[in-house]
């Protein structure tokens, strides 16, 4: 116990609770909350729009399809990206990521904030802790908006319940942007500037890893099962009936793929579709270790100018 | 959370840096600095540009770790424990940002919960700190949107706020206006009862509100000494004066001036006045004062120019 005046020390825990409220404060406030917010709602209203108006088969099933069955088509299409769509739910989940997380320790840098909060009687990684959480609650917010559109859109073509797998997929999407947020963060203590740090993320997360994926599949016929988005392919997996298979090996006539041993000189091409429980290891993985690495760089981060 | 709290024998606040080192690749900014600036005092930090305030003072509140040797506040090592080490200590170095879209109130009261200030008193310490700072007007308008003086004066209303026995200044005065910085040496003043160690290239500022003063260049220390001390032995042993007339000083006044016993250099710095540098050894300032005004020429201001930057000049000869 401090004996002197002002020299008590405040728990690490309460100064979490601290930093992360006034910088979700600054968050609320700032433009990017609500430019994030703008986007999501201008691809909602495309999506209600163009689901109202021309009414596709790939959202509302042919005629004739049990609407046990359409239901989920429709909550793929329009939030899991299944059948060839892009996903809507990661491509909210990356940009908020990217938005609340890709700066969120540059700044402290770039921006000089990290001179008046810094130097104070707190651990670093009680900062980096707060300001995550304050990202996580920021972000969390867009993809509840998000998903309630699609769901008030779901109920109106399907009245009576939203089917389970979508709940799921919903809680999916939150675990993988509790990942991406983490790796966001990891990035945005490696790099000084805030813009770069941005950019790197949106760039990894929207292409890189998609492409790495697909190489590790068709090219080398490994399971990309250290990709973070391959886990987050359950969050589309999860609304496809029955779950895809774990591996899938389609023969080729074609010279594209791979030979499957030299005596045997076919090509093939595997897809493969991460399991529940895989997904959630893989994403559960990518933030135990970005978040370990991105404390352990702002912890050793100096403030030079 | 455990509370450490300052170790038992830290009676006197103080500052300790023991062989205290920082090099960026092959440069040497700080290079074995050993000070132990202790007790309730204000400690002026000065140096030419580069000389490594900036870089020592960081090392002082966690913003950069050492290369070698440590930095201790309250005998507390900050890089072993920042945040023990800071418990008592308000720190503004440089020129600090506040999140954009948050207020000087908010902003501030971050500070209080982070440093423990009681929920009852958070209000009116943010309400004092910011009066003395005269930004109470502002207090709820976003900080984005402020001029830099504006901000720095949060900075310095930011240092005030938890009754800290030990304040770490980095030229607080930078960015403000000729009030702002006449402010911020009457606040400096009346932290009398704390450690208060301050850089700054204001040497007038210095003379008024410090009684000691640290100089460094290259890195190294040159002279931690009391101000008094320090101008005796490196201000050359003379001193200087500007005298002040009522009209226009002419040719033949400057020469009576230069006759004066003891006088030896007689320079006009504008139309009406004069700077006399003396020798202190065959003149003191009451005599060379009486002389003056035995001239009848009109002298009307006689002002005593700062012997620190004497010192300062002839300590440090040529700078980068
Ligand atoms: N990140 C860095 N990389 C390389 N050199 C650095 C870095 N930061 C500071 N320096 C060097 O360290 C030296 C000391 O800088 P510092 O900022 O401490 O000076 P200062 O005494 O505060 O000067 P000023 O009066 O201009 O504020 C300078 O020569 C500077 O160039
Ligand atoms: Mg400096």
């Amino acid at each position: 116990m401090g004996t002197k005046a002002g020299a008590t020390q405040v728990g690490s825990l309460s100064q979490v609770v601290t930093v992360t409220k006034y910088n979700f404060l600054n968050y609320f406030r700032a433009r990017r909350f609500y430019v994030m917010l703008a986007v999501i709602l201008l691809i909602s209203v495309l999506l209600t729009a163009l689901v109202g108006y021309y009414r596709p088969v790939a959202f509302l099933g042919l005629p004739g399809t049990p609407a046990s069955q359409a239901v989920l088509g429709f909550y793929g299409a329009a939030w899991g990206g299944t059948g060839g769509f892009l996903s809507f739910s990661s491509l909210v989940v990356i940009l908020s990521a990217a938005f609340f997380g890709g700066d969120a320790i540059s700044g402290e840098f770039q921006n000089r904030t990290g001179y008046f909060l810094v130097p104070n009687p707190i651990r670093r990684s009680a900062i980096y802790v707060g300001k995550w959480f304050a990202a996580l609650v920021a972000s969390t917010i867009i993809l509840v908006v998000f998903a309630v559109i699609v769901m008030g859109n779901g109920l109106f073509y399907f009245p009576g319940a939203v089917p389970w797998e979508f709940e799921q997929s919903l809680l999916f999407a939150w675990v993988y942007l509790v990942a991406a947020l983490s790796l966001t963060f990891a990035f945005s203590s490696l790099f000084k500037s805030s813009s770069i740090s941005i950019l790197m993320s949106v760039i990894l997360l929207l292409f890189v890893f998609g492409v790495v994926d697909d190489v590790s599949m068709f090219v080398a016929g490994i399971e990309p099962w250290y990709s973070i988005t391959y886990g987050a392919g359950i969050i589309s997996s999860i609304l496809v009936s029955p779950y895809p298979q774990h591996e899938v090996t389609e023969s080729l006539g074609a010279a594209f793929g791979r030979s499957r041993t030299s005596a045997n000189p076919h090509f093939v091409i595997s897809t493969y579709t991460a399991s529940v429980p895989e997904g959630l290891e893989i994403l559960v993985a990518y933030f135990a270790v970005t978040a370990a690495l991105g404390l352990w760089l702002f912890v050793k981060k100096e403030f030079t100018s | 959370m455990a509370n450490a709290g300052p170790p038992p024998n830290s009676i006197l606040p103080s500052l300790e840096a023991v062989q205290l080192t920082k090099t960026y690749g092959s440069f040497t900014a700080v290079s074995g600095l050993n000070l132990k600036v202790e007790g309730k005092k204000c400690v002026g930090f000065l140096g030419p540009n580069g000389a490594g305030k900036t870089t020592t003072m960081k090392m002082f509140t966690g913003l950069i770790s050492p290369t070698a040797g440590s930095a201790r506040i309250g005998g507390v090592d900050v890089t072993k424990d920042k945040k023990a080490a800071l418990a008592s200590c308000a720190t503004l170095i440089e020129t600090p940002e506040i999140y954009p879209s948050l207020t000087p109130r908010e902003a501030l009261s971050m500070l209080c919960e982070i440093r423990g200030v009681a929920a009852g008193e958070r209000r009116k310490r943010i309400d004092e700190a910011l009066g003395k700072v005269k930004m109470t007007e502002w207090d709820d308008k976003k900080v984005g949107s402020f001029s830099k003086g504006m901000k720095q004066r949060v900075n310095v209303a930011s240092t005030l706020l938890s009754d800290p026995e030990v304040i770490i200044l980095d030229e607080p005065s930078t960015g403000l206006d000729p009030r702002g910085m006449s402010e911020v040496r009457d606040i400096v003043k009346s932290l009398s009862d704390r450690l208060v160690f301050m850089s700054s290239h204001l040497l007038a500022e210095v003379t008024e509100v410090c009684q000691e003063v640290a100089m460094i260049d290259h890195g190294k220390l040159l002279v931690y000494d009391t101000i008094e001390n320090v101008t005796a032995k490196f201000a050359g042993g003379g001193g200087s004066v500007e005298i002040g007339f009522v009209k226009d000083v002419d040719a033949q006044t400057q020469a009576m001036v230069a006759k004066i016993n003891g006088v030896k250099e007689v320079a006009r710095s504008n139309d009406k006045h004069l700077v006399v540098r003396f020798d202190a050894g065959t003149i003191s300032q009451e005599k060379l004062f009486e002389g003056v005004a035995g001239l009848k020429a009109g002298a009307i201001s006689f002002q005593h120019s700062s012997g620190l930057e004497d010192a300062y000049l002839s300590l440090i000869k040529e700078t980068l």
